[in-house]
């Protein structure tokens, strides 16, 4: 009987394990997921260093509750105020979801600039990682544009006249200023195409851009590796007194206390 | 796991790849800021920012491209090519592509035909579709977006002297997005034929609507062919001035204070059969008098905050067609 329990054990191991085995085999997926998360990051790395994670959260936050509040959101100038009313004041969590989305956007840019300040003051935007640097910019540009054509949504007196001078702000840039302010309202002046190219804008066009640049921001973080501290004693170029350290995994077996002075 | 990549490509020498250090940005950016302070100061700093910085702009390309134009190590004289092993003979039926003969030169391999096919087709596909969609995306704001007539009274609905704050429905189809309001004062007669000052509500320094800096009256509202006029006289007019950024302006719509770059825009008007009819806008830069005898600095229609006269004008020198 002792025997037999250890090999039952095994057997459901087995069963349970079976859906992944099966997905790796035909994928590598499993594989592609624990060579993505089981990454070897340098030991000395801080809290600083999960921002990037923590914007990504909160990118993953604003799709999520934003195609929910696109289930109920209507945009038509007739109808987007009393729409956005309906959500607010009448659907069950409809003011938790839409607060989710409001606050969540300024929380966004803030993560991404906070994450901005890390890389800059780690000196992690430097060779081989200036590629790295640019995209994140982007994507920080786009987040902020997000936020411009996301405010005018809500279809009231605030986002109106906002909007107007956000877009006329734009339009007195020089030489293509003139083309394009009506470029982005869809006309000399604000009307039933502004709102409905601004959805447009917020909900399909810049979040699909977003998106892909995440991917590669990704792919660049995963190639080329984590930043250590300028402080620490691996960094670049820093004299290493004695033999190698052996490598490290940060995430799976954290390093023993007291080893990082050497 | 994969094993670490090397990524740098210095063979792990530790050579830093920046460029060497240089003093110029410096320089360059002070010549920016001359540059900005003379357009609104004064032309002699103008000139010297612009000096500035084309100065230290050049000597700051010289330095940075210093590595690009040194002078290349004279390339090693390439080793011959080590004769390749012969080509492993195919086993059975003839080759699949007879090797040129002596003499004879192979042109345009097939490969390259079906490269070049797939590579122009697809491209050409690529066009075919992507240009509509981009003039879908980008010319309709350009097109048919012409002002309607629009009929806001009988001339005598005006009271002389007084502005009156008249709002109506642009496009009625479109509903209270298109609400439009021009302050609108009859100047009496210059001449035969009545004189009218129409300005437009929107505030030339980023859009937002102007207010009259008076005291409304009753207001009355008029409708025709299914269009609603509403009138509001006004006593006492002062001017106008904006809630947003604190553009303030004169009766005839000059600016007195803030951020505004010129005068309000005006409408054009006729009077037909003792009606007032609203055409297209107009900028204008100032105007010289007042009421009938005013002098108007007459400018095509330009956007909120873009400078129709000065040297600031430089910068639009082209406006959308209206």
């Amino acid at each position: 009987m002792a025997r037999k329990k250890p090999g039952r054990k095994d057997e459901l191991l087995k069963l349970l394990l079976y859906p992944l085995d099966w997905l790796e085999e035909r994928s590598g997926l499993v594989g592609g997921v624990k060579y993505f998360l089981f990454r070897k990051v340098p030991g000395d790395i801080s809290w600083g260093h999960t921002l990037g994670s923590a914007s990504l959260t909160a990118f993953i936050v604003q799709a999520v509750t934003g195609v929910i509040l696109a289930m109920y959101y209507s945009p038509h100038p007739d109808t987007a105020y009393e729409s956005i009313r309906h959500i607010t004041d009448d659907l069950w969590a409809g003011w938790l979801v839409r607060g989710m989305h409001r606050w969540g956007a300024s929380v966004f840019i803030i993560l991404m600039f906070l994450h901005m300040g890390r890389v800059f003051l780690y000196g992690a935007y430097k060779f081989p990682r200036e590629l790295n640097w640019i995209i994140g910019a982007l994507i920080l540009v786009m987040g902020m544009m997000e936020g411009f054509f996301g405010y005018l949504l809500p279809w009231d007196q605030t986002a109106y006249w906002a909007t107007i001078v956000g877009v006329n702000l734009q339009a007195t840039g020089p030489f293509v200023g003139p083309f394009l302010g009506p470029v982005l309202q869809g006309g000399y002046d604000i009307g039933p195409d502004t709102l409905a190219r601004f959805y447009s804008l917020h909900m399909l066009v810049l979040p699909g851009a977003i998106a892909g640049l995440i991917g590669l921001h990704l792919y660049l973080v995963v190639r080329l590796g984590v930043v250590s501290p300028p402080w620490s004693p691996e960094a670049a170029g820093n004299e290493r007194p004695g033999p190698p350290p052996a490598p490290r995994s940060g995430l799976v077996a954290p390093s023993p206390r007291g080893s990082r002075r050497r | 796991m994969n094993p670490p990549r090397d990524v740098d490509p210095h063979g792990g020498q530790g050579t830093p790849h920046e460029p060497t250090p240089t003093i110029w940005p410096v320089g360059f950016a002070i010549g920016i800021a001359c540059l900005f302070v003379g357009l609104i100061i004064s032309t002699i700093v103008l000139i010297v920012g612009a000096v500035l910085t084309a100065i230290f702009g050049f000597l700051w390309i010289r330095d940075a491209t210093s590595g690009l134009r040194a002078v290349p190590a004279q390339p090693q004289e390439e080793p011959e090519p080590a004769p390749s092993a012969p080509p492993i003979p195919a086993h059975k039926g003839p080759p699949a592509m007879p090797e040129p003969g002596e003499g004879e030169v192979v042109r345009f391999p097939r490969s390259k035909l079906l490269e070049a096919t797939t590579l122009g087709l697809g491209g050409l596909i690529g066009l075919v579709v992507t240009a509509p969609v981009l003039g879908f995306t980008v010319l309709p704001p350009f097109i048919k977006q012409g002002h309607p007539e629009i009929d806001v009274g009988a001339v005598d609905d005006f009271p002389e002297n007084k502005f009156v704050t008249t709002t109506y429905l642009l496009n009625p189809e479109q509903g209270e997005v298109s609400r439009r309001t021009a302050y609108i004062r009859n100047n009496g007669f210059l001449g035969d034929a009545p004189s009218f000052t129409i300005l437009s509500n929107r505030c030339v320094h980023l859009g937002c609507p102007v207010q009259i800096n008076g005291l409304p009256l009753k207001k009355s509202s008029e409708t025709r062919d299914g269009l609603v006029v509403d009138r509001t006289p006004n006593a006492a007019a002062a001017g106008f001035g904006c809630p947003c950024h604190g553009g303030q302006y004169d009766t005839e719509g000059n600016r007195t204070a803030g951020p505004p770059v010129r005068a309000l825009d005006r409408y054009e008007f006729r009077i037909d059969d003792g009606r007032l009819i609203l055409g297209k806008t107009f900028s204008v830069s100032e105007v010289d008098g007042t009421g009938a005898d005013a002098q108007i600095h007459k400018y095509t229609q330009a956007g909120p905050g873009q400078h129709i006269d000065g040297i600031e004008a430089w910068l639009y020198p082209l406006q959308p067609p209206r």
